[in-house]
């Protein structure tokens, strides 16, 4: 006799309720969680920010985020105005830092105007200026968020990612990585803008050369450090005539 | 030694899923430049096939046997995204550092191939015994390339500096020894396993085929 389970109809059968059981319970699912995770993502937007500047919970080796309950008072603390640059005009907008950057590039595509959200924080009587940058690595996105001075100086920059290899591309988000940074001019000596670049054979990999526009990039992760290093020329170098007006150029 | 038992220690040695079932080599190659991603991964799925395993064995007779591999397929992915989901909403950065595995676990062949090969014909709870048992081996495996890997290539253990600093040439370092830069890169793993299965088949002949 033929088994019940090796007939066609049941086969329909069978892939059809399972594909409306497993669709409604992660439809269900997914929109139930909704707003926790809306939440986690904003949470986690404004402790990237207040990292970029500086306010974490940093130790000796790791990198570690202000905690999801001090976010909200610390960032209303720190940062002292967000400012959304359309064009030629800066325009103050408490709600800058939720902007997907994602989507505005996708804009800017398609031939719209890319409205660029800039942070500007305060701490210890320094200013800092916070941009966010998005890009591509081997696998998926990566994007990050910059603090720089007036002049364009990097103050500190922190740098995540969708998917790239663990113990390889995942390493753009370690210290040892992030911290070269601090201290590296985007612009050369004349004032025009050449961003950083992840170089490999680098000669300088105690990274005391702070002038050359080179950070040392991480062995076996190259196509990820290119990314950085293109997310950085292309979507820092928008920021410049800011930075222009800024110092009265 | 009993039956069940077996179904554990057996996948451990004689019967590893990576060395001797040539399961689930993609992944081994791909996460273990590091130890922690190594135990992260073993972890993962741990859980993922102990909990497939079960579900699977309690769905295999009225599973149409003409379909059965997507059906496996998604009992997988389901159950990868529902944990993601959760983690994304109630441990958040716990989930960040999951997320890079999730593709990796619904598309690892040694999950596939346990379902395959026997919670299919067997039941739940020597299922889920096989699930562990197998998952077990894997991580064990993975952990001893990612070990090796780490070491040899960055000189650093779960991030910690063991061999000294190589740019300040302090321990190993001031004596003329280098990181090996090959050891990162996926094709040392490869190198790594195939030296695991030559000490394996040596100490046991009766492993060794004709």
């Amino acid at each position: 006799m033929e088994n019940r389970t090796d007939k066609n109809s049941y086969t329909i059968i069978f892939a059809i309720g399972m594909v409306i059981v497993v669709g409604a319970l992660l439809a269900f699912l997914a929109s139930s969680l909704k707003p926790m995770i809306t939440e986690n993502e904003r949470l986690e937007k404004q402790q990237n920010i207040l990292y970029a500047m500086g306010v974490n919970d940093n130790d000796d080796t790791s990198a570690n985020f202000v905690s999801t309950e001090d976010a909200p008072e610390l960032f209303g603390k720190y940062i002292k105005k967000q400012l959304v640059i359309d064009g030629n005009n800066a325009e103050e907008d408490d709600q800058a830092y939720l902007i997907d950057v994602k989507k505005e590039q996708a804009k800017a595509k398609n031939g719209e105007t890319r409205r660029l959200p800039l942070f500007v924080g305060e701490k210890d009587g320094q200013t800092f200026y916070i941009a966010p940058i998005r890009g591509k690595g081997l696998w998926d996105a990566i994007w990050g968020y910059v603090a720089l001075d007036k002049n364009m100086v990097v103050q500190g920059a922190y740098f995540d990612h969708k998917g790239e290899t663990p113990g390889l591309g995942a390493n753009i988000k370690q210290r040892f990585f992030m911290d070269d940074f601090i201290g590296e001019h985007l612009l050369s000596a004349d004032g025009t803008f050449k961003g950083i670049t992840v170089a490999k054979g680098n000669a300088d990999p105690k990274n005391n050369d702070k002038t050359d526009n080179e950070v040392d990039a991480i062995a076996g992760a190259t196509i990820t450090g290119d990314g950085v290093t293109a997310m950085i020329k292309k979507d820092l170098r928008l920021y410049l005539p800011y930075f222009e007006t800024l110092n009265g150029k | 030694m009993g039956k069940d038992s077996r179904l554990i220690l057996d996948p451990l040695a004689d019967n590893n899923p990576i060395t001797i079932q040539v399961l689930g080599i993609c992944s081994a190659l791909a996460i273990t430049a590091e130890l922690e991603a190594s135990i992260v991964m073993s972890i993962s799925v741990l859980f993922v096939l102990g909990v497939g395993n079960v579900v699977i064995s309690l769905m295999r007779n009225i599973i149409p046997s003409k379909i059965r591999i997507i059906v496996q397929l998604i009992v997988v992915a389901t159950l990868v995204i529902i944990v993601d989901l959760v983690l994304k909403a109630f441990a958040y950065e716990l989930s960040k550092t999951l997320s890079v595995f999730v593709g990796l676990i619904i598309t690892n062949c040694i999950i596939m191939g346990r379902f395959e090969a026997f919670a299919l014909g067997n039941g739940p709870w020597r299922s889920f015994l096989d699930g562990i048992g197998n998952a077990l081996g894997y991580g064990v495996i993975l952990i001893i390339v990612g070990f090796f890997r780490e070491l040899l290539g960055s000189g650093t253990l779960l991030g910690i500096q063991v061999l000294g600093d190589p740019i300040e040439k302090t321990g190993l370092y001031a004596l003329g020894y280098e990181n090996n830069g090959f050891m990162l890169l996926s094709p040392m793993a490869l190198i790594v396993v195939g030296i695991i299965i030559w000490v394996q088949r040596s100490r046991n002949k009766a492993l060794i085929e004709d």
